[in-house]
């Protein structure tokens, strides 16, 4: 064996022995590695989490769910949603500025303490963006032809508009209709 | 060279050789940055100027045509500092060592454009900074893991050491690539997924994905180039230090 051989041999080693370790840590922090808590995580977690302990909360804001209260001078505005991942949702309160991003069927990330009234009592809320990226012409051409309603939550499969050029011809025809 | 090395290892010991390397590279160079900043500014201009703007994002969207690319090419620079890593353990190439040296540096700024700029999106669209989560935090180790190559190369004496550790060091580093690719997919994160580079159609518009991959491929070019520009100017560089060496022991002996 020439001596090449012989570092690319204890190269190699070394790489699957430091792989190995690598994915079996990361397997074994699994749960500490996730940023935010679903509500269905939460609702069949047994106990459930103690009132004073702050999580993170994450889910889709509830179509329908958002009532802002008037505002008060000298106050930060308090808004009431609920957070869903479709099978459990948490009502959710929180008095400041929200992002930009925050829409009823938007993704968000809330951080606070689940009080035990089953109220979420948010201390912040940030959004989340999705990973489609599109004009507003091509997004309202969908909203128009009833096939995307953002309310409800995700868009359509990406290949039934990516390429869509709503100046020009209408929208293909979508795999699903609006739901 | 032995008789029974295998072609592949030949053609890439021709350019062991810093005099013909030089050579070889001289007369490219003018087109590379000619053709590197064209495709940057071209790439600017339809991103920038030509594109629309995003339908909830507005026109903070125009941050992601420099963010994705430098995430790439944090994320691929650094699998380049891998192979010259392990052609300067298992072959003991000389230049290998030397464009190491030169690519990390080039390598931290992508990545703290990178992080600088998911930064300043970040505030406006999910209202924050910075959070600890998978997909930041391992971008952020991956600059450390940068700026932690450039600085281990240069902290000793003798070269050849540096080099060494420094190769060691990249390629123990090189678990975190898989980490920053896929923390996304593995755990859930307040960074979004890929748009871009996954199995079915991308999560993009045409109107921004080509003026992306036009701004990438700039990017691209113009990290190259400046690697290729940082190479050969360490070679003279090392080349001068030689002459001078040469020069000072014929002084020496003259006395």
């Amino acid at each position: 064996m020439t001596r090449k051989k012989r570092r690319m041999w204890i190269l190699l080693l070394c790489g699957i022995g430091l792989g190995s370790a690598t994915a079996l840590t990361l397997t074994a922090f699994q749960d500490n590695l996730v940023f935010f808590r679903s509500p269905s995580d939460i609702m069949t977690a047994e106990p459930r989490p103690a009132p004073d302990r702050a999580f993170r909360l994450g889910g889709l804001v509830e179509s329908g769910s958002v009532e802002r209260q008037p505002a008060v001078a000298g106050q930060r505005p308090v808004v009431h949603f609920r957070v869903t991942d479709g099978a459990h949702a948490i009502p959710v309160v929180y008095a400041g500025v929200l992002p930009d991003l925050f829409r009823e069927g938007q993704g968000v990330v809330t951080m606070g303490r689940l009080g035990p009234d089953g109220i979420f009592r948010a201390s912040e809320v940030l959004a989340r963006h999705d990973e489609t990226y599109m004009p507003p012409e091509v997004a309202d051409a969908l909203k128009r032809a009833g096939h995307w309603n953002p309310a409800q939550g995700a868009p359509p499969p990406p290949a039934t508009w990516n390429t869509l050029d709503p100046d020009r011809r209408p929208p293909a025809p979508a795999g699903r209709t609006g739901s | 060279m032995p008789p029974g090395t295998p072609p592949g290892a030949r053609s890439l010991h021709r350019f062991a050789n810093p005099g013909r390397f030089l050579r070889l590279t001289d007369p490219w160079m003018p087109w590379l940055w000619a053709l590197a900043l064209g495709v940057t500014g071209a790439g600017a201009y339809w991103a920038l100027v030509v594109s629309p703007a995003d339908w909830q994002q507005g026109e903070t969207v125009r941050i992601m045509y420099v963010h994705v690319p430098m995430a790439w090419l944090a994320m691929g620079g650094y699998m380049g500092l891998a192979i010259l890593s392990l052609m300067s353990l298992i072959w003991r190439h000389p230049l290998a060592d030397l464009t190491a040296r030169e690519l990390s540096p080039v390598g931290a700024v992508a990545t703290a454009l990178c992080l600088a700029t998911g930064s300043l999106w970040g505030k406006p669209m999910w209202g924050t900074w910075w959070v600890w989560d998978a997909r930041l935090t391992s971008v952020l180790v991956l600059f450390f893991l940068w700026l932690g190559h450039a600085a281990l190369v240069r902290a000793f004496d003798d070269m050849e050491r540096g080099a060494r550790a420094g190769a060691i060091l990249a390629l123990v580093g090189i678990v975190n690539i898989p980490i920053v690719k896929f923390s996304v997919d593995w755990w859930n994160t307040l960074h979004q997924p890929a748009s871009v580079t996954r199995l079915d159609s991308p999560g993009m518009h045409v109107d921004m994905l080509y003026p992306l991959l036009t701004c990438a491929l700039g990017f691209t070019l113009l990290f190259a180039v400046t690697v290729l520009a940082r190479t050969r100017a360490a070679v003279m560089e090392r080349r001068v230090r030689a002459l001078e060496m040469a020069r000072a022991r014929r002084f020496d002996a003259a006395q």
